[in-house]
């Protein structure tokens, strides 16, 4: 792939979601995008971005798909969890007694496994069972993923990377070679495509964002807007997780570490307007 | 350094685990079935066990079963690792005393998640 080629891709990435290559290197672009472009019909990388000039939608949506398609696992990063199950929900169900309502929204869910992690840990420590409404809204950019995750079905090598097994039999049914959510944890989760580069008035009071292993690939400016309109859809008292390596601290002043939880964050304390005459 | 007894009557599968676990850090021995592997553990008990379900003279079910009936103070970790990959075998596995279960086939990702799981990793 031309350096031009692949300037052009990056430049509409960028546009499209947000996601910022750095240094790109064609081979691993090549890599990902193999693929889509034998779906299309071509056979090699130059007619194939000389076709995505032309402004097929389709196509670059598919690119974009390709390209921001991440990893995932069930559980993944065991500590953010057991800051979620230790201190983040036991302080919010203390100030949500009122109402007993939770909402949790995972940003970028992949296909599913963060979710329905979160779903199995509310599940055990029996919110509904004490009759608190729990709704887990679950976005990524990637339809194909979110399709996934509303099947809810998992190969025997996706239950196998971070599912205790005891979790696996409890929660999960055998369906052949596969594993389905089971039923009542799936109804937990409701999924949709969203760009995290649109508008967030649809999402209202959101109680933990667990925006996890996304920021990092968005440039500084992208990742203030998002963490900006994070802070709008946050109540006073509520908490954003990130992943390991990511911080909003030199980007975002909206945002402060919370205490003894690495990774977590909460709103910052503004600072109090001083008296005059003082 | 931590030990691990691989049993299994596949030679290759005993082969790939023990190259997986010497890479993890551990120090490996090999068992072809539940009598040899018994035998292995009066000798010497290792850290843990990964254990094949089917396998000629004593099954790994039934071998689970002997090592949590005779010895007395610190049990090794046993994780199962198996084609025997249904619910009800899975159930039979965990009441018999194993810590995990690993549905082969498998792969050093999936051996390295499970030994996270039981916290040799």
């Amino acid at each position: 792939m031309n350096q031009d080629d692949l300037a052009y891709l990056a430049q509409m990435l960028r546009r499209r979601s947000g996601l910022a290559l750095g240094q790109p290197k064609a081979d691993h672009i090549e890599n990902r995008l193999a693929p889509v472009m034998r779906r299309f019909g071509f056979k090699d990388m130059e007619s194939f971005v000389a076709e995505l000039r032309h402004g097929r939608d389709a196509m670059a949506r598919a690119v974009t798909e390709a390209m921001t398609t991440n990893e995932t696992s069930f559980f993944r990063d065991r500590v953010a969890y057991e800051h979620f199950r230790d201190t983040i929900v036991p302080a919010l169900m203390k100030r949500r007694a009122a109402t007993r309502r939770l909402r949790i929204w995972s940003a970028a869910c992949s296909a599913g496994q963060e979710p329905y992690s979160v779903a199995m840990l509310l599940d055990e420590m029996r919110l509904r069972a004490q009759g608190w409404t729990v709704d887990i809204i679950a976005t990524d950019i990637n339809p194909e993923m979110i399709a996934r995750g509303e099947q809810g079905l998992y190969s025997h090598f996706d239950v196998q990377r971070g599912l205790p097994i005891r979790r696996l039999v409890e929660n999960f049914a055998q369906e052949g070679e596969n594993w389905r959510i089971s039923e009542p944890l799936r109804r937990m989760v409701t999924f949709r495509p969203f760009n995290l580069l649109d508008s967030f008035g649809w999402l209202d009071d959101v109680d933990v964002v667990l925006c996890r292993n996304v920021l990092m690939y968005f440039d500084q400016r992208t990742k203030a807007a998002v963490l900006d309109k994070i802070a709008d859809i946050l109540p006073s008292d509520g908490y954003l997780v990130l992943g390991p390596v990511e911080t909003p601290q030199g980007v975002s002043s909206e945002f402060e570490a919370a205490d003894g939880m690495p990774g977590v964050y909460v709103k910052a304390r503004r600072a109090l307007p001083r008296a005059i005459g003082a | 350094m931590k030990s691990c007894l691989v049993v299994d009557d596949s030679r290759v599968v005993r082969k790939v685990a023990c190259r997986i676990l010497s890479d993890l850090g551990f120090d490996t021995a090999e068992a072809e079935d539940g009598v040899t592997a018994l035998e292995a553990c009066r000798f010497h008990m290792p850290e843990m066990i990964l254990l094949d379900w089917s396998m000629p003279n004593m099954t790994g079910i039934e071998f689970l079963r002997a090592l949590r009936r005779g010895q007395a103070g610190e049990q090794p970790i046993v994780i199962f690792c198996t084609t025997e990959n249904d619910v009800a075998h899975i159930t039979e596995a965990l009441g018999a005393g194993a810590n995990e279960y690993i549905m082969k086939p498998f792969d050093r990702e999936i051996l390295e998640a499970k030994l996270a799981e039981v916290g040799l990793v």
